[in-house]
């Protein structure tokens, strides 16, 4: 299936909220130890890498491996301190890249 | 006062072998996997209705025309995927979500088949079936629907393959027993389209019974063939009265 994402960001918090951002992305993660009905081995295709920018900062990054199941499942929590853009970015094997870009407004009490 | 304890003994029982253990296979599931299912965030069949809420949009074939042209709001197909598959009378056959998806797009919309299994006919039968999430399955088995029904009991009931086991043999006789790590399943087909595990992907229901089919080392059958058709015909009567869970998720 193509890649494609499922993102959930807030559009809006209170400064030194706790946010959660929570991912789900399309991609077979394909191991690359497998064979197919004709014993032919099936190329590895997997995201390597998966970060979050937010404000111009990386505040999330990972390294994904062949371990991982298809369709990735990610969601993680920080501190909203300021306004600023927010960044997913997901990078494959065959160079593919996703991006999904949003944008946080923090209220100040 | 015996007497009656007897009495009420005997109902029950009566009313257990009247009405099998219909149960979705939802129960089977630990509570981690009940959660995957019930968060429509987190759910990965939701993945399949995303895309086919796009194609559902796209126009294709030579007259430009998107499903939404015809159909309106997908929402308008609720109350359909839990009546499937019904006796079309006119070209005396059934049809299943599958079928109809796959007419639509060749007869009216003129535009290129889309082949079984595929993830573009996996995303719009998801979209179209999870309309329909929570209405009771419910198919027509009577009238001229009776004969494809009987057969589909028929081939539920026969043994097959070369471990030479039938449908009801695992799952109307030894359903909730143990096979290797697994609880076997009543083979309710209330969850349809939906993600397996195994499969690390989505997954018709013909496509399950073409895998139980593997599974006991019988032949495929062609899953538009009236043969298959009349077990899945079955199944979902088998399934009758469960809430349809697509995309549900299972191990």
């Amino acid at each position: 299936m193509s890649l494609s994402a499922r993102v959930r960001i807030p559009t809006e918090a209170r400064a030194g909220e706790v946010i959660e951002i929570r991912t789900l992305v399309s991609h077979p993660m394909e191991t690359g130890f497998r064979v197919d009905s004709f014993g032919r081995r099936v190329p590895r295709k997997i995201l390597t890498r998966f970060s979050c920018h937010y404000d111009g900062r990386e505040i999330v990054s990972m390294d994904l491996r062949p371990g991982i199941a298809a369709n990735p499942y990610v969601a993680f929590r920080f501190v909203a301190d300021v306004s600023g853009a927010i960044e997913l970015r997901w990078e494959g094997d065959e160079g593919e890249v996703l991006i999904e870009r949003s944008h946080l407004e923090v209220i100040r009490a | 006062m015996k007497c009656w304890l007897l009495l009420l003994l005997l109902a029950t029982c009566c009313a257990g072998a009247d009405q099998p253990d219909r149960r979705s296979g939802y129960s089977l599931l630990g509570p981690d996997l009940r959660a995957l299912q019930d968060d429509d965030f987190a759910n990965p069949g939701m993945l399949w209705v995303d895309r086919g809420e796009r194609l559902w949009n796209a126009a294709s074939g030579p007259n430009q025309q998107s499903c939404r042209d015809c159909h309106g709001d997908p929402v308008n197909l609720r109350d359909l995927a839990n009546r499937l598959p019904r006796f079309d009378a006119t070209t005396n056959r059934l049809d299943n979500l599958d079928m109809l998806i796959r007419q639509c797009r060749t007869q009216r919309q003129q535009a290129e088949a889309l082949t079984h299994e595929s993830e573009d006919l996996l995303a719009l039968t998801t979209l179209v079936a999870h309309q329909s999430r929570g209405l009771p399955l419910e198919v027509v088995v009577d009238g001229p629907a009776s004969t494809a029904f009987e057969q589909g009991r028929a081939s539920f009931e026969r043994r097959r393959g070369q471990l030479d086991l039938s449908c009801a043999d695992c799952h109307e006789k030894l359903r909730g027993a143990r096979l290797r790590g697994e609880t076997i399943s009543a083979g309710m087909v209330n969850g349809f389209p939906l993600y397996r595990l195994t499969w690390e992907g989505l997954g018709s229901r013909q496509r399950m019974i073409r895998w139980c089919n593997e599974a006991v080392r019988a032949k495929p059958m062609d899953p538009e063939s009236q043969r298959a058709l009349a077990l899945e015909l079955y199944l979902a009567w088998r399934s009758r009265g469960l809430a349809l869970e697509a995309p549900a998720v299972r191990r």
